[in-house]
């Protein structure tokens, strides 16, 4: 019950936070001041809240549990190629969205699409499919609110319980402090989950008997030797998965947050210590995940190795829904949890916990940039903010807050996928999909709004018949992929027990490509905005 | 020509995540506990946050603030 106690005690100071910067603010009906901050974040608050804003859930509890079940893949599948590929992004896309937001006033992507292509309801259509990509992001959030107050617990907060909290707490804070009370709870949640995983690494470590014994043991198992590998998974997934990170600039919530930054000089500490910051996270946490396969002396852990087990071997001739059944028990969501209460004192275990609470709650950043869409993409387009004034404007998006947590834990009690796979399969690929929409409108000159629609489109599409595809056809045991289609003797599609591969690729990579191609084309042959237009972007 | 180096450098780093090298092998385990996939990749970030590094050294849009700049300037003096 300790580890529980502190971690309601942090929510506490979260809401605190929320509620200062509330107080804090100079023009608290300001649409600027309460979605943007009124552009005047500094350098450090800049930095840490930028990368906690991306850090959610998954950055802890997905990635040591993909790592327990796959191993030590997991860190190059998704932390060093976001390493790379997203500080990239916001040293090219960020920097420039920045400086078109400080000269333009734009508040939102949309906005800066319907002024570079001169578009108005192609702009809504691109704010809808933003808006409902976006969701499964929340949703994640409150999951991992349920899982973790639930395990921190042991089991006395129950899973809805502990993801309502987690959504009140989130949506208070956001309610009241705006841009300027997530971006202090996120700097200090940053801080707090880049002292986590060190911590959290050397107590566990020290209480194993140390990492050597573990590592050495697993390497002799025939059982666990690959999880040291990565010869669970293709080099073409794996190759799949640098197109991932294309995501994140892509995310409204990443894109207005650059525009919060006073200065650019603001973006030059972020672009070069994201990667560290991402390695100082994710090593530890994927460590853990694979070592946690020799704490065996911990019952639930025990539980899910044979879940895996039974699914390897005998998976062929379930029944699919017992398939979903044993891939559930299977997760390792919950992983790191069970080590820290298994090998840590329970006040560090409850330190630890509120560490991990600090991840999981980064879905306040997604919360607000849907409020600050809509206000601002819909609202205020379609009139409202002439006829009504600034002030209801702010007081819309606050409701908005409230109704859009509420839909997401609605879901969120539903949702019968893990952490992991839900964020995958439908956010991460949709915005990665949306990515050159950025590029376009941002380095060709000759990109247009049917070349922007054309995009979108596609990746709506896509999306869906992912979805619709993965659900009518059910996902195999380990083992090679079940063939939907081939052609001349080459794989098309078919269907993976962690997805869906087109050409041996996730679909995340066809999705980029045609997107790219159909923004290339389509623009090619439609007519262009006004020269004054395409001047405003390309004056230099 | 700098630009292009630096075009070259981001490049050769994107290949090299590809480390198929280091595929079906966790030997050897460096420090004795850290399997040698998960070590080159934890190396392999740290080369990013060098080459970012290099990018905002010899790379910056320094252009996009002067512009700013210039056009708030601009607008004091027009009012």
């Amino acid at each position: 019950m300790i580890p529980a106690i502190v971690v309601f005690i942090y929510l506490a100071a979260v809401l605190y936070i929320g509620i200062f910067a509330f107080r804090r603010s100079k023009g608290k009906e300001k649409a600027e001041d309460y979605f943007l901050a009124n552009r005047s974040l500094g350098p450090f608050v800049f930095l840490f809240s930028l990368f906690g804003t991306n850090m959610t859930a998954f950055a802890i509890l997905g990635s040591s549990g993909h790592a327990f079940s796959n191993g030590i893949v997991t860190f190059g599948l998704m932390a060093s190629s976001s390493g790379l590929v997203i500080p990239l992004t916001i040293f090219l896309i960020g920097t420039r969205v920045w400086a078109l937001g400080k000269k333009y006033g734009f508040m939102t992507p949309v906005q800066m699409f319907r002024d570079r292509w001169e578009c108005s309801h192609i702009g809504t259509v691109i704010f809808v499919v933003q808006a409902v990509l976006l969701l499964p992001y929340i949703i994640i959030g409150i999951m991992g609110g349920g899982t973790t107050l639930n395990t921190i617990s042991g089991g006395m907060v129950p899973y809805w319980f502990g993801g309502a909290i987690v959504a009140m707490v989130v949506m208070s804070y956001v309610f009241f402090g705006g841009m300027r009370g997530t971006a202090w709870v996120n700097t200090f949640q940053t801080v707090l989950f880049l002292l986590f995983g060190a911590v959290a690494l050397i107590v566990i470590g020290a209480s194993m008997g140390g990492f050597r014994n573990a590592a050495q043991a697993m390497q002799a198992s025939p059982a666990f030797s690959s999880l040291l590998t990565r010869e669970r998974i293709s080099p073409l997934y794996f190759f799949s998965y640098t197109f991932i990170p294309l995501s994140a600039i892509a995310f409204p919530h990443i894109l207005i947050f650059c525009l919060t930054a006073r200065k650019m000089n603001q973006f030059k500490k972020t672009v070069i210590f994201y990667p560290l910051c991402i390695l100082a996270i994710w090593l530890p946490c994927v460590f853990l995940g694979v070592m946690a396969n020799r704490a065996t002396d911990i019952p639930q852990i025990r539980a899910r190795q044979e879940a895996r087990r039974v699914l390897a071997t005998q998976g062929k001739t379930m029944s699919p829904e017992a398939r979903d059944d044993l891939r559930e028990k299977a997760a390792g969501d919950d992983v790191i949890m069970l080590l820290l209460q298994r090998y840590a004192p329970l006040w560090l275990a409850g330190l630890l916990g509120a560490g991990i609470m600090a991840a999981v709650m980064a879905t306040d950043s997604q919360i607000l940039a849907l409020s600050t869409m809509f206000t601002e993409d819909v609202f205020a387009f379609y009139g409202g903010k002439r006829r009504f004034g600034e002030a209801v404007q702010v007081r819309t998006g606050r409701v908005f807050i409230v109704l859009i947590t509420m839909v997401a834990y609605a879901i969120a009690l539903r949702a019968p996928e893990t952490i992991f796979e839900l964020a995958i399969q439908y956010a991460f690929s949709g915005y990665a999909a949306l990515s050159p929409l950025l590029v376009a409108a941002l380095f060709w000159k000759g990109s247009t709004k049917w070349g922007a629609l054309a995009a979108t489109v596609w990746v709506a599409l896509a999306v869906v018949a992912v979805a619709v595809f993965q659900h009518a056809v059910p996902a195999p045991a380990p083992g090679p992929p079940t063939l939907v289609w081939s052609l001349g003797g080459t794989e098309v599609l078919s269907r993976t027990p962690g997805g869906t591969a087109v050409f041996g690729f996730m679909p995340v990579v066809p999705m980029v490509l045609v997107s790219a191609l159909l923004m290339f084309i389509v623009s090619l042959i439609t007519s262009k905005p006004k020269q004054t237009t395409i001047a405003k972007y390309f004056s230099s | 020509m700098k630009r292009i180096l630096l075009v070259v450098a981001v490049v050769a780093l994107y290949a090299l995540h590809q480390d198929f090298w280091f595929w079906r092998t966790a030997h050897p385990l460096v420090f004795g506990f850290v399997p040698i996939g998960l070590f080159y990749q934890a190396c392999f970030s740290v080369a990013a946050s060098l080459l970012m590094w290099l990018l905002v050294k010899f790379a910056w849009p320094g252009h996009l603030e002067r512009e700013i700049a210039q056009s708030e300037s601009e607008e004091e003096g027009a009012r």
